[in-house]
């Protein structure tokens, strides 16, 4: 039962995958202007031009092309950026890195605060704290991320307090991180709060921590032995949700803090208008999102009863 | 992000709480008077604005970056264009855009929800695997890979964001329709022979406005903070348009000398942002009908 769902929901993952390989192949089809040209610059010569167009495969059917540059793909070959003439493998290596520890480091920051700030307000339910963070919750929520970071550089940065640089630099030192994650973490926990609090709530009030409570164990027990295991599942699911926002979300923050990464690479390429940059940046941005989805789904599913145990 | 849980919201709906009385109830919550009166007053700067601003939005007045000079109040922006007036006409762009996104977006959504909900089988299974796959996409990767292509046009920033949307309203209605579906007047109606499409526009839509209603508020939200985001990466609105996103893309590099030109668009989404979301939270509570015990 358990794996014939995560198997279906599997497929339907590749499926999704597949066709957003499509969408983008398809519009950079769409996108006026010669692959050849582009890479050669404008003052090539005819011939040359024609050889790479022939060597590309650009005479050959739609349909040929997608399954050459698909095949490509698979294999990690994502095609020669159109800027600076490397492999668009090597071009995003270091800026994969750098966004990878940066959300790695915002989840790090943001999901144990929540949590325990989202448990604390079940426990303090409908007291001055609860109250306090429902309504900051709300108001995180609602600011887009990058309003966060400017006024996070306006309290902390340069012309603020002045403790934080407010753009990144190759020689600053792990400082330049701070404001960064700290933009990041604030615009992942809300959710993350909020459905801890949710839960906590709702399991307080089942009937097995009532008897927990009538056995007479101590509070600590309760909660750390009956109340928190069985909170965990609906929570972990949300998290998942908000690292794979984080895939989306890193592209204004990085773009506002000069962060070298891959949102920062595709700003770039949209600049420079290097389609094989752009293609790869947003395949690997929503593969990401698909694949931590499919992670949450098969959390979500793996933290139910009904499912995990049924034949 | 503060999305209510669909169950609830279905749950509401059957009950069959609608959008005046919705109103009403989300009237007695401080906080819809509070987001009510903070998305008020940056509407009534955005609309009255452009008519009581000093000069036109592209009359130079001062130096790049310029403060204090005589006549105007923030002083100039990066290219000495007033910051009052630019910021008093960079509002109803932002409005406008988001508006008709959220609006358009919710309405297709409803569309697909409402038919998959009650007619289910395969056209319910065949929309809602559609309906999966475009969720896969994250909604700003979208926008930008599109715009990219074809160059930012409004009309494709507003299309693009609706569709964005559509699914993400369309799995809310779906599942509120499907519990309005079970109520005894929607089967007494089938009994007497009206026609699917009647059942579906005079029977159920009037019945799930609570999760519309609520739907609307969230996608306003959220569409304000991609047209925002957009602007702001240089990706939405072009020069030498007056817009938010767009001014602190221009003059994020002179915050220092010159602040306002940064501060004023950033506070106006803030609180717009605030207030809309204080509003759908209002709502929610509202439709949902039974208070979790988060207060007032």
């Amino acid at each position: 039962m358990m794996l014939r769902l995560v198997a279906i929901r599997l497929f339907f993952g590749l499926l999704t995958l597949w066709a957003v390989s499509v969408v983008v192949f398809a519009a950079t089809q769409a996108l006026p202007g010669d692959a050849a040209l582009m890479i050669l610059g404008r003052d090539a010569t005819p011939e040359r031009v024609a050889a790479l167009r022939d060597q590309l495969n650009l005479n050959a059917p739609v349909t040929v092309q997608y399954a050459q540059w698909l095949h490509g793909v698979v294999q990690g070959d994502l095609g020669t950026s159109y800027s600076n003439r490397s492999p668009v493998t090597e071009v995003l290596n270091g800026p994969i890195g750098a966004s990878l520890t940066l959300m790695g480091l915002a989840a790090l920051v943001a999901t144990p605060i929540a949590l325990a700030v989202g448990a604390f307000s079940a426990l303090r339910r409908d007291r001055a704290f609860d109250h306090t963070t429902s309504l900051g919750t709300l108001v995180t929520a609602a600011i887009p991320e990058f309003v966060v970071g400017i006024l996070l550089i306006l309290a902390l940065g340069p012309g603020g307090l002045d403790v934080f640089p407010s753009v990144y630099s190759r020689n600053g030192g792990p400082e330049q991180w701070v404001l960064p994650v700290l933009t990041l973490a604030f615009a992942v926990a809300p959710p993350i709060v909020r459905m801890m609090r949710a839960t906590m709530i709702e399991v307080l009030e089942s009937e097995y921590v009532q008897q927990a409570r009538l056995k007479g164990l101590d509070e600590r027990t309760v909660l750390t032995r009956h109340a928190l295991p069985n909170a965990i599942g609906p929570v972990a699911q949300v998290v998942a949700l908000q690292l794979a926002w984080l895939a989306g979300g890193v592209v204004a923050v990085e773009f506002l803090f000069n962060f070298p990464g891959i949102g920062k690479v595709l700003m770039d390429a949209i600049e420079n208008r290097d389609v094989p940059l752009v293609q790869a940046v947003v395949l690997l941005i929503a593969g990401v999102y698909i694949l931590v989805n499919l992670a949450a789904d098969v959390l979500g599913l793996a933290a139910n009863p009904k499912v995990r145990v049924a034949r | 992000m503060s999305a209510p849980p669909t169950k609830d919201l279905a749950a509401g709906a059957a009950r069959g709480r609608r959008g005046g009385g919705l109103f009403r109830a989300a009237w007695r919550h401080g906080r819809t008077r509070v987001g009510v009166a903070l998305t008020g007053l940056i509407v009534l700067i955005a609309v009255v604005g452009p008519f009581v601003a000093p000069y036109t939005p592209t009359e130079f007045v001062a130096r790049p970056f310029e403060t204090g000079v005589d006549g105007t109040v923030f002083g100039g922006d990066n290219r000495g264009r007033d910051v009052l007036t630019r910021f008093l006409w960079g509002g109803w762009t932002l409005l406008i855009l988001a508006g008709a996104s959220a609006g358009l977006g919710v309405l297709a959504g409803t569309v697909v929800g409402v038919i998959a909900g009650y007619l289910r089988g395969w056209v319910d299974e065949v929309l809602m695997r559609v309906n999966d796959m475009l969720l896969a996409f994250p909604q700003l990767i979208a926008a930008l890979l599109v715009m990219s292509i074809i160059g930012p046009r409004t009309w494709l920033i507003v299309a693009v964001i609706a569709v964005s949307h559509t699914p993400r309203v369309a799995r809310v209605i779906r599942e509120a329709t499907r519990a309005v579906v079970e109520q005894d007047y929607v089967k007494a109606a089938e009994a007497i022979g009206l026609p699917r499409w009647r059942i579906m526009a005079v029977e159920i839509l009037p019945n799930v406005t609570g999760p519309l209603l609520v739907e609307l508020g969230l996608r306003l939200t959220y569409s304000i903070g991609v047209v925002a985001v957009l602007g702001f990466l240089g990706m939405g609105l072009q020069p030498p348009t007056a817009d938010w996103g767009l001014m602190i893309n221009e003059n994020r590099q002179g915050m220092i000398v010159q602040p306002w030109a940064v501060v004023m668009p950033v506070a106006a989404i803030a609180i717009l942002t605030i207030g809309a979301n204080l509003i759908t939270d209002g709502l929610s509570r509202a439709a949902i009908g039974i208070d979790r015990g988060v207060g007032r």
